[in-house]
Parts: C-alpha cells; sequence; structure tokens
C-alpha cells in the first residue's frame, strides 16, 4: 500500500494535524511501510468469525443514572489555556 | 536501605530501625546524585514525598499503618496525579496538573506509599525504546548508550538504578515486560481490567492496562495487591475477587506445566537470548516442572493486528488534546481549526503524529471494514490461539524480547523495525492475557528477561512461579555497576 502527497495531507486534516510541507514526504514512506507491515492480515480467512470488541467479551457496563459529581468548573479551568467568565475561550467561529 | 525487599522495609519502619522520612530522604539524595546519568524521572517531588513520609511515620507509631507505609515508590507519569505534574511525556501536557488523583494511585497512597515523583516514558506511552519523550531519552542503567525499553523505561531504569523501591507502569504491547526485561527487573502486567484505567491517560483503551515494575515478584506481590481490585469508575474494570498475592508467593510448583511456544524461538531471535531463556526453564525443571511445546499459530499477526488497533484508538482518545480545555495552545490562532491544527502539530511529537494519522486512516471511511474490522477478527483468533494452550499447560513461557537492549538511536528512523521489539509481548495484550518478565542470566552483561504468560486472573500464580524461580537464582539481587 502506498500512500502519496494528497493522502497525507487529507489523512493530517482528518486528524487535525498541521503537516509542514517538507515533511510530507517522510510521512507518506513511514506510513507506507506501516501498511505493508500491516498488509499480512490480508492473507487470514476470517469467514465466520466474530470480532473482538472486548478481551473479555465483557459487555460495557453502566453505572445509574445519578448525580454523582459535585460542580468543579472552577478547578478544571484552572488549568486550560484560556477562560473568561467560566466560559473557555477560542478564536471566533461565527461573524 | 536501596537493596532491601519491601517486606524488609516495610518490617524494619515498623520496628524504628529508621524513619520513612529517613528513608524517603535516602532515595531522594539518591536521584539527585545519579538520575542526571538516567533520565529517569520527569518530575521529583521532595515536598509531597517528605510530607507524606511524615504522615507514615505518624501511622505507623499510632499502629494504625497501611501495608505500604513509608515506601518509597515513583509512578509512571501516565497516571494523574493532584498537585504533581502529569505529562504523559509530552509537550502537549507539559503544563498539566491533574485536578484529580487515579484510581491506582489512590489506592497506593491509601495504603501508606510514599511517591518520590513521575517516571519518565515514550510519548503517550507510544514507543519501545524511551526515546520519544518530550524530556529526552532515558538512559539503561546497565549500559548508557543503551535503551532501557519503552514505554515504562523510566520506572524500569529507576527501579533497576535503586531510585525507589517500585514503581507502577502501564503496558499496551508490552510496555511494562518490555523495558523490565531490558533493565534486569521484574515486571507484571496483570488480566485486562484487573486494576483501574481511570485517572489513567488513555492510549488505547481495550490493550492498556495498569502493572507494578519492582526488583522481584515478592516487591511486585505487594504492590499489586494494593493496586488491583474492581474500580465502579473504571467501566472496564473487571469486577473479580482479588485473591492474596503475597500469601501465593511459596506455593510448591512441583508438577507445573509450562508450555513453550514453537514460534516464540525462531528467526529473529538472538540466539544468546534463546539460550539463557532455555536455561531458565530447565532451572524450572529442576524445580519439578514439565515442558511441553506449544503452538501460536497466530502470534506472527500479532504485531500487525496491534499496529491496526492500537493506532485507531489513540487516534480516538488523542482526538481530545485539541488546545481548547487543557493542555499545550499554538499562540496567536487564526481561526478554530488553526488552532486545532497547529496546537496538536506542535504539542506531538513525530511518533505520536504517525500513530493518530494511521489509526486515523484505517478508521476512515471506505477503510474500517479491511483494516479494523479485520485486525479486530484476527484478533480473535489469537486469543483462541491461547485458549487452545492453556488446555495443556498451566503457563506459557519464553523470551520477552528478542534482543537484549539495543543503542539509542539504533532503531529511531526505522518504525517498522522498532515495533518488532514487542513481538513476543503483544498478543497477551490483543487476548487480555496476563504476564510477567523476569530476569535470567544477562547476555554480555546486557539483562535477558524470561516471559511467564498465565490464563486470566492468573497473577497470584505468575507471581508464584517468578516467585519461585527466584528463591533458587540470584539475578534479580545483582545492581548494575554504579547503583549498587
Amino acid at each position: 500500500m502506498s500512500l502519496d502527497a494528497s493522502d497525507i495531507e487529507r489523512i493530517a486534516h482528518l486528524a487535525r494535524l498541521e503537516i509542514a510541507p517538507e515533511a510530507i514526504e517522510r510521512y507518506a514512506a513511514d506510513l507506507s511501510n506501516i501498511l505493508d507491515l500491516v498488509a499480512q492480515m490480508e492473507k487470514v480467512d476470517t469467514t465466520d468469525v466474530e470480532p473482538m470488541a472486548h478481551p473479555l467479551h465483557m459487555s460495557q457496563r453502566l453505572r445509574p443514572d445519578r448525580v454523582s459529581e459535585h460542580d468543579q468548573r472552577e478547578l478544571f479551568q484552572a488549568t486550560a489555556p484560556l477562560t473568561e467568565d467560566g466560559l473557555y475561550l477560542v478564536p471566533k467561529v461565527i461573524d | 536501605m536501596q537493596n532491601k525487599s519491601i517486606a524488609q522495609l516495610a518490617a524494619e519502619l515498623r520496628l524504628r530501625n529508621y524513619s520513612s522520612v529517613e528513608l524517603t530522604r535516602h532515595y531522594l539524595e539518591r536521584i539527585a546524585r545519579l538520575d542526571p546519568r538516567l533520565n529517569s524521572f520527569i518530575s521529583v517531588a521532595s515536598e509531597s514525598a517528605l510530607a507524606a513520609a511524615e504522615r507514615a511515620d505518624r501511622a505507623i507509631a499510632s499502629g494504625d499503618a497501611g501495608p505500604l507505609a513509608g515506601i518509597p515508590i515513583a509512578h509512571k507519569d501516565t497516571f494523574c496525579t493532584a498537585g504533581i505534574k502529569t505529562s504523559c511525556g509530552s509537550r502537549m501536557l507539559d503544563n498539566f496538573v491533574a485536578p484529580y488523583d487515579a484510581t491506582v494511585v489512590e489506592r497506593l497512597a491509601a495504603a501508606g506509599a510514599v511517591v518520590l515523583g513521575k517516571t519518565n516514558m515514550d510519548e503517550f506511552a507510544m514507543g519501545s525504546s524511551n526515546e520519544t519523550s518530550y524530556y529526552g531519552p532515558v538512559h539503561n542503567p546497565w549500559d548508557q548508550d543503551h535503551v532501557p525499553g519503552g514505554s515504562s523505561g523510566g520506572s524500569a531504569a529507576a527501579v533497576a538504578a535503586r531510585l525507589c523501591a517500585a514503581a507502577t507502569g502501564t503496558d499496551t504491547g508490552g510496555s511494562i515486560r518490555q523495558p523490565a526485561a531490558l533493565c534486569g527487573i521484574t515486571g507484571i502486567k496483570p488480566t485486562y481490567g484487573r486494576c483501574s484505567r481511570w485517572g489513567m491517560i488513555a492510549f488505547a483503551s481495550s490493550l492498556d492496562q495498569a502493572g507494578v515494575l519492582a526488583r522481584s515478584a515478592a516487591d511486585a506481590a505487594c504492590v499489586l495487591d494494593e493496586m488491583a481490585g474492581f474500580d465502579p469508575r473504571d467501566s472496564t474494570s473487571a469486577d473479580v475477587a482479588v485473591p492474596d498475592y503475597v500469601d501465593a508467593l511459596d506455593n510448591d510448583i512441583a508438577g507445573l506445566r509450562i508450555g513453550l511456544p514453537k514460534e516464540y524461538f525462531g528467526e529473529g531471535l538472538d540466539p544468546r537470548v534463546a539460550a539463557a531463556v532455555l536455561d531458565a526453564i530447565k532451572e524450572y525443571e529442576r524445580l519439578g516442572a514439565t515442558v511441553k511445546e506449544v503452538s501460536l499459530p497466530n502470534s506472527p499477526l500479532s504485531v500487525p493486528v496491534y499496529y491496526v488497533v492500537a493506532p485507531a484508538e489513540c487516534s480516538s482518545n488523542l482526538a481530545r488534546f485539541d488546545g481548547v480545555r487543557y493542555g499545550h495552545r499554538c499562540e496567536h490562532p487564526k481561526d478554530l481549526e488553526d488552532l486545532y491544527k497547529r496546537s496538536r502539530a506542535e504539542g506531538f511529537g513525530a511518533e505520536v503524529q504517525r500513530r493518530v494519522m494511521i489509526g486515523t486512516y484505517v478508521l476512515s471511511a471506505g477503510y474500517y471494514d479491511a483494516y479494523y474490522l479485520k485486525a479486530q477478527k484476527i484478533r480473535h483468533l489469537i486469543a483462541d490461539d491461547f485458549a487452545r494452550a492453556f488446555e495443556d499447560v498451566d503457563v506459557i513461557m519464553g523470551p520477552t524480547a528478542p534482543t537484549t537492549a539495543f543503542p539509542l538511536g539504533a532503531k529511531t528512523d526505522d518504525p517498522v523495525a522498532m515495533y518488532l521489539n514487542d513481538i513476543y509481548t503483544i498478543a497477551t495484550n490483543l487476548a487480555g492475557l496476563p504476564g510477567m518478565s523476569i530476569p535470567v542470566e544477562p547476555v554480555e552483561g546486557l539483562p535477558v528477561g524470561l516471559q511467564i504468560i498465565g490464563n486470566y486472573f492468573q497473577e497470584a500464580r505468575l507471581l508464584n512461579v517468578a516467585h519461585r524461580f527466584q528463591h533458587v537464582t540470584h539475578w534479580h539481587q545483582v545492581a548494575p555497576s554504579g547503583f549498587e
């Protein structure tokens, strides 16, 4: 499996990563090599094999639907890059 | 002091031969003096450690002390610790102080353990050599030009160099066992779900498991006794009773049936490592065990399957690092998308970005069935191989890693070559089984690990099997030169 520059740009966009133009070739080579390693899976017959969603075949446990956490907004926002009046600030999204 | 077992330290603290404050100062002094050669710590928490030691001394004096009261340990920097930076080895979290403790941290604190600091690790636990950390590589105490193994390499190096009595680690594809092997210590990855993942920064959620790195199986049992158990806050935590691991250490192992997977002794294995591992298995035969060849026919596929499942889950887990609520944010973003893209590009290192991109690709429209679904099906076949093997044997043994520690930088330009270092450990994570690594006879001065794999929730048996070997051998007691 060989990925080209446009594949890398598309994947980087989906992953929300900025990739420097000079790094694209390297990423294409590295990711193609990894996909070549992964291609070994193709030769395995998996007809009628159930995918393994959980190592212990357990289903997700649900907790009771009741409030168990108190408001810690100030504590959590203390580590935020930028806040104001209890809100997280980001660049303007809507004009 | 630094060469005593946890049980000895606990007994001597109770006899008041020395205080926990004295013991903690002793370890802090060793860290200050010796760690510049290793870079095994990201944060040293002297003040809070000494405060915890004082509390432990008071608890001991009042007869109200927990089992690990006053014992100095370290946490891998992926466990959230209130008041101490939790970086996960990444620039992304270089400024992050978690507002809470992980369950594992909480439980060990409740048992009285003193946290000396946070250990260095591959960034977001992605790596096999501890060279991807934002804080620089960790050096192997046995030869400082060599890697300690990854991703719990800081924990492994710190324990091997006697900079702490034990340390926590996490194992997603071998990240406790492989560095334990390369640093000549004992490491145990319990069954998936045995120790809580709550407050552990997630890498690949269906594979990640917390465990212990210690000098011996007996020390590991002391720590695991306090860490293991059901946690309602972790929805993947297993609600299965935890036996007393220390109590099980001395059980007789005569009649133990050992399986040797033929696929673990083929091409790629350094013959000197193979010889050391087979010699150790002969020791088990002298202890009354029987040995039988078993087959894990799908095990060669474990690396390819892992490099679909782990990146897929990591790309999803690492989506939360967006520069908005915590972590690194780029300067002067021109819009929201620019904020996301540049914050993540600046915050994540090359290996993390590679894996996020692979994961994004294999989960993207049109590729999910060919990659992720296919990998999850083969994962089932890998787990079935183990189930068949455990019909005939009690434990499976083999090498932990194909070679001894390699020189720093030797594989950093070739991700695929690096990935193959975990070839013998990954399958147990895919299956969710417990695994251990214990030191056997070194090769040319560098440690070699024997891997012991057990059936689900058989940690007590693994620790017992390891302890019996350590009862008749001394490899776990040898300190690296300069760190005695």
